[in-house]
């Protein structure tokens, strides 16, 4: 009797999982009506350029609007968008913009110099208290504004002529300037849309949500589920919308890159955000067309307190700098072809080139000078801590250094793994000795990696303080000649890493998963892939002669 | 029955109360803060969002404040999802929480009874050992492991069910509720086949034996009300487990529930979100243990209601 009621179940079990037959998957239908499906990683804080900072915000607001620039997505040189042409002063301290006539938002309204003007000052406002707000402070008086020291927006260096010219006005010639108009935080929003939800300088309201969002993109906000699906949908207003070809792009915030990784290998999705380390040698192997290994501008450092003993002292940092072994990290454990690093600024960053012979492996050198500094093979050196924050990676490439230091050096390290928000909350406060670390850049400049490293810089982090090198980095601010600028970075970056307050480990490459039918996504080292550039289309596959 | 109802309303306030206060404290002593971010964000934006959300304030005073907000039901508004208040993410994460819960616990039900009663028909027999081997398997696989081994199996090898989503494509439920629900199935059994055992071996059923009784009619109609009492105790823990739990299954299968939430605002030191999901878990705790404890009573007739027992 029993026995029956058990394969009852079982039949309703099997019924249960035959119903379920899978239709064609996302990746199967998706050439015919152009739906591009994205590993988005976690759930944007919010849709509102001026409030967010994380890279998942950027991939879905650069759909949303666009700036006054854009960039080639092979090149990365500054492309026409909402402005159609610009002039630069002789001094190269004033931009005059002019915005496209068929420049609108997605309600159909133009898009206004006004708009823009308006837009900084929500962005600059302190009450808005913008986090991305100093990308906009090589504009005149615009880090007075933000810092409240005064009131009157009119002595910030923008105004609108009329409703088709922009006059920008700079503290120094910057010559990256235009790739700054490129990120998400210097764009502009729609003034009523923001007005209708709440006041200028408010932030969370409801403007950003599917129905109440303008934008000036290529796409328009179709629908957003919590931490399931964003989809944004064809703008039509979009002045350039005969060129975009993509009809759909949903984004999927996915924790997990394991599940990531099935998902794509499922056909949910055509590219992830992320790459499982363990995964990449399998996919080299097996489905080298569904991998994609390109150069990426950030660099994975190590941070060392200058201010406690032992790390105060220059050739005990050095020491440890010059006693790792890059190589055996890169091939062991990342594998994802990253490059030894030596320097902090990548390796041809806009052609910009470290001089790099400041730090070397050198296991015997480094051995002398951790004598010098009073440890002969090590005796005396205090245990120190070295921090990292929890993930797989960083806690294999830390135990590997704790090894090494201890072959070369003969000094013990204790590993100390730590959740996000307390690794950051003690970065911050100086309480470490060792700490994992990795800086991305902004925009394609070396100035974006050294600025980071003046005195009491918000993210220099490590108490290291340099006088000549502050001044470095202010001639190169201050200078309008590319090749005199790239040679004060130059001096600047070896001062940097003569004196090692910082252990450049790898610079890193974007691993990700990349289904054969994404066209138009072409590598740079900012990882800014504009969709309107990107289509789908099945890869032809060779016919049996 | 009034008087059970009340006893128990009076014993969960000071219940639910503490865990207000505890949460809202440790949450706070925790370092690192909401607006803690890898490129530093400046002390003049850190104190303007300070104010934004009250954190400027003395802590008694934002405990008083949180609390004032809280009794007119106002959870307060996300610190990381700075356009979503509590009770609209709570709102949209915890019907599929609840939902996969359901699913979870009838399949666990199911395949639990089933094989416990199997088990105690017939024990220390093949019968027996073969689902109670089982069961142990069950009990001892984590969700992270079963969840991508099946996924693997049904998912990839033979591309039968979807491996993500929740109600996205037909079938994407199916897996994640059979990873949820086996850890569960697996006490279930265990906890059957013993309260089976205890009652078979009761002098009714002999009587019933002897009356000539189908074994069938013997076990359905008297051994199984008795026999599924510790069942019964251990549910109300189990779906509350399932709602607090569910995080890991959530994230194997990319499902927007309530646990991905709570997790994520917990790594985030999301404050208001991270008390919002404990209040509303520890009320539903409380609540389905009262539950199944007047569903013990029911099939019980020796319990009573009665508080002093």
């Amino acid at each position: 009797m029993l026995n029956k009621n058990f394969n009852l179940f079982f039949v309703i079990s099997l019924l249960l999982i035959s119903g379920c037959e899978l239709g064609p998957s996302n990746i199967e239908s998706a050439t015919a009506s152009q739906t591009l499906h994205l590993g988005n990683g976690t759930e944007p804080k919010d849709l509102d350029p001026h409030t967010v900072t994380g890279v998942p915000e950027h991939n879905i607001i650069s759909a949303l609007f666009e700036g006054l620039v854009s960039v080639d997505p092979i090149t990365l040189a500054p492309k026409p968008a909402v402005a159609e042409s610009w002039v630069i002063s002789n001094d190269r301290k004033r931009y005059t913009f002019t915005l496209r006539d068929n420049a609108h938002w997605s309600n159909g309204d133009p898009v206004t110099a006004n708009d823009f003007v308006w837009s900084w000052q929500r962005m600059l406002s302190p009450a808005l208290a913008s986090e991305y707000a100093y990308q906009l402070f090589t504009v005149k008086n615009a880090k007075g504004f933000n810092h409240g020291e005064f009131e009157d927006f009119r002595h910030v260096g923008v105004k609108a002529i009329n409703p088709k010219t922009l006059v920008v006005d700079l503290e120094n010639p910057t010559p990256y300037f235009l790739s700054l108009l490129a990120h998400y935080s210097t764009f502009a929003v729609h003034p009523p849309t923001i007005l209708a939800f709440g006041e200028r300088e408010e932030a969370g309201t409801l403007w950003t949500r599917p129905g109440n969002l303008v934008g000036n993109g290529p796409f328009i906000l179709d629908s957003w589920r919590l931490n399931y699906i964003i989809r944004v949908i064809k703008n039509p207003h979009y002045w350039d919308h005969s060129k975009v070809r993509l009809n759909k792009i949903l984004f999927y915030p996915i924790d997990s890159a394991l599940t990531e990784e099935r998902m794509f290998r499922t056909g949910v999705l055509h590219a992830t955000s992320s790459t499982p380390l363990d995964k990449i040698a399998t996919y080299l192997k097996n489905d080298p067309d569904k991998i994609s290994i390109d150069p990426y501008l950030g660099t994975y450092y190590y941070r060392l307190n200058v201010t406690e003993k032992p790390l105060n002292d220059i050739r005990v940092r050095r020491a440890l700098s010059m006693s790792i072994d890059r190589q055996a990290i890169t091939d062991s454990i990342t594998k994802g072809g990253q490059i030894p690093a030596f320097t902090f600024t990548p390796p041809n960053t806009q052609g910009y080139f470290a001089d790099n012979n400041s730090i070397i492996y050198d296991v015997a050198s480094a051995r002398k000078l951790l004598s010098q500094a009073g440890f002969p093979n090590g005796e005396g050196f205090p245990e120190i801590e070295l921090t990292y924050n929890t993930s797989d990676g960083h806690r294999r490439i830390a135990v590997a250094i704790q090894q090494m230091w201890k072959l070369a050096l003969n000094i013990d390290v204790r590993l100390s793994n730590q959740d996000w928000k307390v690794y950051l909350s003690r970065v911050q406060s100086l309480d470490y000795s060792i700490a994992r670390a990795a800086w991305i850049g902004d925009y394609p400049d070396p100035n974006t990696f050294l600025d980071m490293f003046v005195t009491d810089g918000g993210n220099n982090q490590t108490g290291w303080s340099n006088k000549q090198y502050d001044h470095l980095i202010d001639l190169a601010a201050a200078e309008a000649n590319p090749i005199i600028r790239y040679q004060h970075f130059q001096k600047a970056e070896k001062l940097l890493m003569d004196e090692s307050p910082i252990i450049p480990i790898y610079t890193y490459t974007r691993v990700l998963l990349k289904h054969p039918q994404l066209q138009g996504w072409e590598p740079n080292i900012l990882d800014i892939h504009p969709y309107k550039y990107v289509y789908l289309e099945d890869p032809v596959i060779g016919s049996e002669q | 029955m009034i008087r059970f109802f009340l006893s128990r309303l009076l014993q969960a306030i000071p219940v639910i109360f503490i865990v207000i206060t505890a949460t809202f404290f440790l949450i706070r002593s925790a370092p690192g803060g909401p607006f803690d971010a890898d490129k530093v964000v400046s002390q003049e934006v850190i104190e303007r969002l300070n104010e934004r959300y009250n954190l400027d304030a003395p802590l008694h005073q934002q405990y008083f404040d949180y609390l004032h907000h809280l009794v007119r039901g106002d959870f307060g508004p996300s610190f990381r999802y700075t356009n979503r208040s509590v009770t609209e993410m709570i709102a949209a994460g915890l019907p599929i929480t609840f939902e996969l819960a359901i699913y979870a616990i009838m399949i666990a039900l199911i395949v639990g009874i089933a094989a416990g009663m199997l088990a105690a028909v017939k024990p220390n027999s093949a019968q027996d050992y073969i689902p109670m081997s089982l069961a142990m398997t069950g009990i001892c696989m984590p969700s992270f492991l079963l969840g991508p081994l099946l996924v693997l199996v049904f998912g990839i090898w033979l591309q039968w069910l979807p491996v993500s989503g929740w109600g996205y494509s037909p079938g994407d439920k199916v897996l994640p509720a059979i990873t949820l629900g086996s850890t569960y199935a697996a006490y279930i059994a265990r906890l059957t086949r013993g309260g089976m055992l205890e009652v078979l071996n009761q002098d009714y059923i002999r009587t019933a034996k002897a009356k000539g009784l189908s074994t069938f009619n013997i076990i359905v109609k008297h051994a199984l009300r008795g026999g599924l009492a510790p069942v019964v105790a251990f549910l109300g823990p189990a779906i509350a487990g399932l709602l607090a739990g569910s995080f890991v299954v959530e994230t194997i299968f990319q499902i927007p529930g309530l646990g991905r939430f709570y997790v994520q605002a917990a790594f985030n030191r999301d404050y208001t979100m991270i008390m919002g999901t404990t209040i509303l878990l520890s009320c539903l705790i409380v609540f389905l243990n009262m539950v199944s404890d007047l569903l013990a009573v029911w099939l019980n007739p020796r319990l009573t209601l009665n508080a002093k027992n």
